[in-house]
């Protein structure tokens, strides 16, 4: 850390503190974001780092940042065409082939404790994965982000008030109080993917006000003001495309967090109702066989890893070709 | 400082009563009447349910509730639950060592290893030492705990025996005993942190080693460990200890899974079970507590680095001056 930050640390400590504690809080992976945004604070004040390994990396990354994105097309086919593959039903029991290994005839990935079909539960699990990530974060995107464009640019007690309620919702640990919710709410796609969407609004709201504040005194906008623009205009052509980049780059990790969530709370038995394939419930199945038949925790643990992984990658990547950095307020 | 303290102290206020508000509503506007809770979803009298919510005060308006919740929750009573029939505050207060045992031993062990990781992959940033650490660190956040600690059980526990796969031995049982039973959920619990004290680690200290006191240091012929553990370690380790304080939350979160999988007699495995049981009170008394302390664990965070940090205080007291 270096003077110059120091002096303002003691003026925004929640600022830069409770956007970090946000997607901590927000299981495993955010901490990327989390470590990431620091770090981008931080080099950034010292004009004495140009950041060198910026433009190397990016080269250097080439071989696993495509590996990602082949991985997640990978996923997401299977999500999509799950119906039409040649794969078994994946409720389908069988007694007799039950916890058959990888490689067994007629299950590639092999039968877990009930003898349903591994590979088919992982296509349909990715289903699941990928309605509530992409919808949630969606929900996230537009109330969170919207409401942080808005109160970014018109300032005033209406951001007091909203980065207020903000910051209550945020001192909650995340998981805590979505496990309470679903509890209550109910265990449907929807119910989940509603209140996993309403949780993750205050962390799109910090970095869209951000990314507001950062460009809404900037020439262009003032003059977009003086040339009698309307309010709505210079919020969606002036400021929004300046805006959706951050947060967009933001919501890639993001799914990483949420896919993670919902694998915690399917782990947990609190995610869609069984005998429904999530790739969280199939790891908590697993769970009962590690001593005899260790792939069935395994293969689901490795996909839900590499996607987050890629997630994470894939984000990581496009967030410094967006740099947040001065945004960062 | 006193002065400084003083204000700190009053803006925690309005956000701990918004806190215990949130949760209130947040419980007690979610469809479903505690009621059929209490009495099972068949064959209930309409004159049965309507006692039952007089019993529980259900029938007064909901701010009525708030307050006289807010009220005996100031005085430590939560209430009782209705399905265990526990008191809540008992029920936690029993449970809490158990929860603080185990994170005070993930934060110990995420800062016993990410800080030597951190320190040496920032002052020898870009070899083959430091690539491995960000490589690596950078896969464990991707790695959500319920996978690593079952993969903890089943390498640690099931393949070598080192340590049980689940169950709880009291410090009373003996030191050994004890921490042979929290070792594995504590490692479980650390595996996001390691990676995120790590990685703020290396790229504070980075910034830090290219000051001039570092520099100064260096050039007075100091030895490199006392440089780095001294003269750069510490100005880094401020924003160590906030993150820490904001991991708090994860680590909270983390613990429900955790406990569940190590059926371990925490409070996160008691909400968890009193969430299976739809039992809202006690829902409502764990979901306080457990934000109630994380706001406080950030207060305190906050003001030790007031103490802590001379630069804060004279950077406080020239933004307000």
């Amino acid at each position: 850390m270096s003077a110059p930050d120091d002096a303002a640390v003691p003026v925004a400590p929640n600022r830069t503190g409770a956007l970090v504690g946000a997607d901590a809080e927000r299981a495993g992976p955010s901490g990327t974001a989390a470590a990431e945004l620091q770090a981008g604070t931080q080099t950034g004040v010292t004009p004495l780092t140009p950041d060198p390994p910026a433009g190397r990396r990016k080269r250097g990354k080439g071989v696993v940042y495509w590996f990602c994105l082949g991985w997640l097309a990978l996923v997401v086919l299977a999500a999509i065409a799950a119906n039409w593959l040649p794969l078994p039903d994946p409720n389908a029991i069988d007694i007799i082939n039950k916890t058959a290994p990888p490689f067994s005839e007629g299950h590639l990935l092999g039968t877990d404790g009930l003898g349903r079909d591994i590979l088919s539960r992982l296509a349909y699990g990715a289903r699941v994965s990928l309605v509530i990530s992409v919808a949630a974060v969606a929900v996230g995107i537009i109330v969170g982000g919207t409401l942080g464009m808005v109160v970014g640019y018109f300032r005033g007690r209406l951001e007091t008030a909203v980065m207020a309620v903000i910051d209550v919702i945020l001192a909650f640990p995340g998981l805590v109080l979505l496990l309470a919710l679903v509890a209550f709410v109910g265990q449907s796609l929807l119910a989940i993917t509603v209140v996993i969407g309403f949780l993750s609004i205050p962390v799109y709201t910090r970095v869209a006000r951000a990314a507001t504040l950062a460009v809404s005194q900037r020439e262009y906008v003032l003059a977009a003001g003086l040339m009698g623009g309307k309010t709505t205009r210079i919020l969606f052509r002036e400021i929004m495309p300046n805006v959706i980049l951050p947060v967009a780059a933001f919501g890639l990790i993001a799914l990483g967090v949420v896919i993670v969530l919902e694998g915690s709370l399917a782990f947990l038995g609190l995610s869609v109702e069984a005998p429904a394939a999530t790739w969280g419930s199939m790891i908590a199945e697993g769970k009962r066989h590690l001593d005899d038949a260790i792939h069935i925790a395994l293969i689901p643990s490795v996909v839900m890893f590499l996607t987050v992984l890629s997630l994470n990658l894939v984000g990581d990547v496009l967030r410094s070709r967006f740099d947040v950095r001065e945004a960062n307020l | 400082m006193a002065r400084l303290i003083g204000q700190k102290l009053l803006t925690l206020v309005p956000v701990l009563l918004a806190v215990s508000l949130l949760t209130y509503l947040l419980l007690n506007l979610l469809p479903g009447d505690p009621a059929l809770l209490v009495l099972g979803p068949e064959s209930v009298s309409a004159e049965s349910i309507a006692a039952v919510r007089a019993e529980l005060g259900l029938d007064r308006p909901l701010p009525v509730r708030y307050l006289a919740w807010l009220g005996a929750a100031a005085t430590g009573d939560l209430g009782r639950s209705y399905i265990t029939q526990q008191e809540v505050t008992g029920a936690i207060l029993d449970r809490l060592p158990v929860t603080l045992e185990l994170m005070v031993l993930s934060l110990t062990i995420a800062l016993v290893l990410a800080i030597p990781l951190g320190v040496f992959s920032a002052y020898r940033a870009g070899s083959r030492f430091d690539k491995l650490v960000t490589g690596t660190t950078f896969g464990l956040l991707a790695l959500p705990n319920f996978i690593f600690a079952l993969l903890l059980i089943f390498f640690l526990s099931v393949r070598l025996g080192l340590f049980p796969a689940t169950g709880w031995q009291p410090l009373s049982d003996g030191l050994v005993e004890n921490l042979q039973s929290a070792f594995l959920p504590a490692l479980a619990l650390s595996v996001t942190n390691i990676a995120v004290f790590t990685r703020l680690l290396r790229t504070d200290m980075i910034t830090t080693l290219q000051e001039d006191h570092v520099t100064l240091a260096r050039s007075k012929g100091l030895p490199t460990w006392r440089i780095l553990f001294r003269h750069a370690l510490r100005p880094s380790s401020f924003s160590l200890l906030t993150v820490a304080g904001l991991q708090v939350g994860t680590l909270l979160s983390a613990t429900v899974i955790v406990e569940t999988i190590f059926a371990l007699p925490g409070v996160g495995r008691l909400l968890f079970d009193a969430i299976n049981s739809r039992d809202l009170l006690m829902v409502q008394g764990v979901v306080l507590v457990l934000a109630v302390s994380f706001v406080l664990v950030n207060f305190v965070v906050d003001l030790l680095y007031t103490f802590l940090d001379p630069r804060i205080r004279s950077g406080a007291a020239r933004v307000r001056a």
